[in-house]
């Protein structure tokens, strides 16, 4: 019962959410500082993220291979397949619903109990559209060019940290990454980025926006973005996954 | 005008609003006064629109604002200005594009012509000057005129005042009655103003309605609300020592 509360509510808010604008010029501005917010503001976590994961695969992996039959150039490959197919897409977007989606639902719930949301309803402003729309939008536009580049900062940590420890030759691993490349992968891993950057900004907004009562409320919500965030990400990663790949 | 006509409203088992009727006279000063949890917050709620009744009409100068669809309803908020207990200010946004902000949204105006709308409701407020300080860097009582300049930047025909004085001194306090006071006069608005505070009521009060257990329980003006002999009112009324003072001094 509370669970079918929370989703009719939810597809309602999105239901005020896509309304037609008041004044476009407003909403683009808007669209432009959350573009900054959400994505470029999170840059240098992703990279750090991907360089270490891309390194940390890359050495597992080569530790792993006990096998003469295997040639070292597999470790390049699956290096890349884990890298694009999950690494990216699935573990930067948790990485993103923490700081993201904690961000989006402490902003939207202080807005709301110091009722400044009520105070954007009273001049007759669309409340909804007027804080996420932007939101929404700018995630689902930046967080896939952040998942692109950390495709290839992680593929360049495993080959950088073939360099340093020898554990691979460089043209190895080289040669594994581009080993039997399909570019449908790279596409499979921006379509779950598409739906999980629609899933952390508008579900920690939902929390944000209807956050009630004390700061302690507040904090509550932005735990909850978090959580539901995350658990929607694994429950989609694997209906996409099924649905796309198998 | 505001007219409401039987309104009630419950959350859940609880009445909160027992079938109040109430005419806010326009160029007024109404004032809707009780004790904490008497339902006064809910009651402008349900006047602005925040909450819906569940039963009465709320007539804004004859149009009955609850049935009228979002678009309707948009076009009479474009006419309120609201005043909240915490200002409400937003804090991303400087002064200056906090008053601005309502005539970037609902108006054609030019930015120069929004820039001087902002600083006449800056002027108006005694707050010239202090267009690019953020909200977080003002004072209380610097919020809450920062806050009435917002809400008159579009030429409101009404004017809500929620709680005006709480937390500031009483001297920012009186500055604040009195603005209000002037603004309603000059602009010959409808205003309403949600308040405990006495001191507030006796200097500003036009028109008052005392809330008890969410019933209206007695309205009048300022001169007959110190008259008054109604139990529950003259304990509202009297209950500083200040009050009393002044009480034994009119007798």
């Amino acid at each position: 019962m509370n669970l079918a509360y929370h989703i009719g509510r939810y597809f309602m808010l999105l239901g005020r959410v896509f309304r037609r604008p008041e004044k476009m010029a407003i909403y683009r501005r808007q669209f432009v500082q959350e573009v900054d917010k959400i994505g470029i503001s999170s840059l240098g976590i992703v990279a750090l993220m991907s360089v270490f994961m891309g390194a940390v695969i890359t050495l597992q992996t080569a530790s792993n291979m006990e096998s003469p039959l295997l040639p070292s150039y597999t470790v390049g490959f699956i290096t890349r397949q884990s890298i694009i197919l999950e690494f990216s897409p699935t573990m930067i977007a948790l990485i993103l619903a923490g700081k993201v989606g904690s961000n989006i639902a402490s902003e939207l719930g202080t807005m709301r109990v110091t009722e400044q949301i009520d105070a954007l309803d009273i001049m007759g402003v669309n409340s909804a559209g007027f804080l996420i729309l932007p939101k929404v939008l700018a995630g689902v536009f930046i967080i896939p060019f952040l998942i692109v580049i950390s495709m290839f900062l992680g593929v360049f940590g495993g080959w950088f940290i073939c360099i340093v420890t020898g554990i691979v030759t460089s043209n190895e691993y080289i040669h594994g990454i581009q080993y039997d490349f399909r570019q449908f992968h790279v596409y499979y891993g921006l379509i779950k980025t598409l739906v999980f950057a629609f899933i952390i900004t508008s579900v920690s907004s939902y929390q944000g926006y209807y956050a009630k009562g004390s700061a302690l409320e507040v904090g509550k919500s932005s735990t909850q973005a978090v959580v539901y965030s995350s658990i929607l990400i694994l429950v989609l990663n694997y209906i996409i996954t099924q649905l796309v790949l198998i | 005008m505001i007219s409401i006509e039987h309104i009630s409203k419950s959350f859940g088992e609880t009445k909160v609003l027992k079938d109040i009727s109430f005419d806010f006279q326009q160029g007024k000063v109404n004032m809707i006064i009780g004790q904490s949890g008497s339902g006064k917050s809910v009651l402008a709620k349900c006047i602005v629109g925040l909450h819906t009744p569940e039963k009465g009409r709320i007539l804004y100068d004859g149009q009955d604002f609850i049935p009228m669809n979002s678009r309707e309803r948009i076009e009479i908020r474009k006419h309120i200005g609201m005043l909240f207990q915490a200002s409400a200010l937003f804090d991303s946004m400087t002064v200056e594009e906090n008053v601005m902000f309502p005539l970037t949204m609902f108006s054609d105006m030019k930015k120069e012509e929004m820039l001087k709308r902002a600083n006449e409701c800056l002027e108006r407020v005694n707050l010239s000057g202090k267009n690019k300080l953020y909200p977080a860097e003002t004072s209380g009582g610097m919020q809450k005129r920062i806050a009435i300049a917002r809400a008159i930047a579009m030429k409101p025909k009404y004017l809500f005042c929620d709680e005006p004085n709480s937390g500031l001194d009483p001297q920012t306090s009186i500055v604040i009655d009195n603005l209000i006071k002037d603004l309603t006069t000059e602009m010959n608005i409808t205003t309403i103003v949600i308040s405990h505070d006495m001191n507030s009521v006796i200097e500003i009060g036009d028109h008052i309605m005392f809330l008890y257990g969410g019933e209206k329980w007695w309205e009048g003006d300022k001169k007959d609300i110190l008259r008054a002999e109604n139990k529950e009112l003259t304990d509202f009324v009297y209950a500083s020592k200040f009050m009393r003072n002044l009480k034994e001094k009119l007798a």
